[in-house]
């Protein structure tokens, strides 16, 4: 039997582990590419190595960003004393589609799960507490995912954030229970957001 | 259950991972077959009608299909939600904690019907007590974990490692087999699975406070409903939980990783 030409197998490989694609599907994208125009794949090959090199971490919101400070922390338009704390930077996106929220973020970048042995020091949330510190803040918004690991990581961190006179509010209870914020819709992230609440 | 494709379990979700685009793989305890695993497709989007259903550890109603290495999870419905535990840190995790302990001790689809009532009573005790707890008005009653809530848990190791097969002797002495009596100097092996009278001090691991003796023979032996409310010093309490997390660490073989995050959380 003929074997299949490494550069072939070996992108079918890479593309197989990506959330989402099986073995099929990782076929037909290679044998795609394959087809296409060189230029096309060029343009491919170059968006993939610029998603490490170009990109960076911002260094007060902790958002994957173009630029340290990022877009979002660097306008002048942003109200700087509102800040949004999210599990994903896909949350920021989300939350940006809505179009109603003029403040700035803080991505954590996971949740806790002392199961999954993910603690505070895994998360960025210490940085979280100094920006509440040196930041001359009016109200953090609690935005994790509306199950039991983001509440449990909103509890922790309105726990650590105390005492303190900032108003810590948390997304209203719209949000279907369950689900991840990501895939939440623009409408009912956007009354979930103007129906915050204070956090108990 | 024959070539059944389909079937209903009543169980809790102890835990769950995400899983390729927007699924979550879980683990399942169910009362009927014992731990088991199942996915459950498309439950990260807010739209899915599974995702309410999923969250951890809320008494269901499931209905699956049988796969070949995973149940799918069709349908459910939530009979009973402990919706006051995530509202307190020290719960919460007293939640996760019960559900990772659980997880080690059994093996895949051996029913544990026991088991499976002792986690659900638990699980009640620490969502009343996490509602008093909040409502308490007095704030001196906040400082550290609640009483009640912390005795629960307790309870929970004790009564599991009993129908694990493991239960612990506080009673009479592991080696020699003498009853013991009420002193200081008495000690504990959590390999020989107990206490250790004087006589026989060299297999002591550590002491065994009278105290601390018997506040655990006190949870080991009474109902839940009579259990008193017991208001420790940090010492006792630290003991008691060291004694236990000794004995849970040996028979599962395997320290917990979420013990360190409850006793260090107030
Ligand atoms: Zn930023
Ligand atoms: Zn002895």
């Amino acid at each position: 039997m003929q074997k299949i030409a490494a550069p072939i197998q070996g992108l079918i490989e890479e593309f197989a582990k990506l959330p989402g694609i099986g073995p099929k599907t990782a076929q037909r994208l290679t044998f795609f590419l394959l087809r296409s125009p060189e230029d096309q794949v060029t343009r491919l090959a170059d968006a993939l190595r610029r998603l490490k090199t170009d990109i960076v971490t911002c260094s007060t919101c902790f958002n994957i960003a173009a630029s340290d400070p990022c877009a979002i922390c660097g306008d002048p338009e942003r109200d700087q004393s509102l800040i949004c704390v999210v599990e994903e930077p896909l949350d920021v996106l989300a939350i940006e589609k809505t179009g109603i929220f003029r403040g700035t973020f803080h991505v954590l970048h996971g949740a806790l799960s002392p199961v999954e042995g993910i603690g505070p020091k895994d998360l960025r949330i210490e940085e979280l507490i100094q920006r509440a510190r040196t930041t001359d803040l009016r109200e953090i918004i609690l935005a994790t995912n509306p199950n039991y690991e983001g509440d449990y990581t909103a509890t922790h961190i309105a726990q650590a954030l105390q005492p303190s006179a900032i108003k810590i509010t948390r997304l209203a209870r719209g949000l279907p229970l369950g689900g991840d914020l990501e895939y939440a819709d623009e409408g009912t992230l956007a009354r979930a957001l103007e129906g915050r609440r204070t956090f108990e | 259950m024959a070539n059944e494709r389909v079937y209903r379990a009543e169980g809790m979700v102890l835990r769950r991972i995400d899983y390729g685009e927007a699924d979550r793989i879980l683990t399942i305890f169910t009362r009927e077959q014992g731990k088991i695993r199942a996915i459950a497709k498309g439950a990260r989007k807010t739209t899915s009608r599974l995702a309410g259903y999923i969250e951890l550890l809320n008494r269901t109603h499931f209905m699956l299909a049988a796969g070949r290495d995973l149940s799918i999870v069709t349908q459910g419905e939530i009979r009973e939600r402990y919706e006051h535990l995530s509202r307190t840190y020290w719960h919460a995790t007293a939640g996760y904690y019960i559900a990772e302990a659980i997880d080690r001790a059994l093996e895949d689809r051996e029913p544990q019907t026991a088991v499976y009532t002792l986690a659900c009573a638990t699980l009640q005790r620490l969502n009343a007590d996490a509602a008093a707890w909040l409502s308490d008005p007095v704030p001196a009653n906040k400082a550290g974990p609640a009483a009640r809530g912390w005795a629960a848990v307790r309870n929970f190791e004790i009564q599991l490692l009993d129908l694990l097969g493991y239960r612990p002797a506080f009673h009479h002495c592991v080696v020699c087999e003498s009853a013991l009596q009420p002193v200081e100097q008495n000690g504990f092996n959590a390999e020989l699975g107990g206490a250790v009278c004087p006589a026989c001090a060299r297999y002591a691991q550590r002491t065994l406070p009278l105290l601390t003796l018997k506040v655990l023979r006190l949870i080991q032996v009474t109902d839940w409903a009579a259990l008193p409310v017991m208001r420790l010093d940090t010492r006792t309490r630290d003991d008691v939980d060291g004694v236990l997390q000794q004995l849970l660490t040996h028979h599962l073989d395997h320290a917990l990783r979420s013990w360190n995050a409850l006793h260090h959380t107030t």
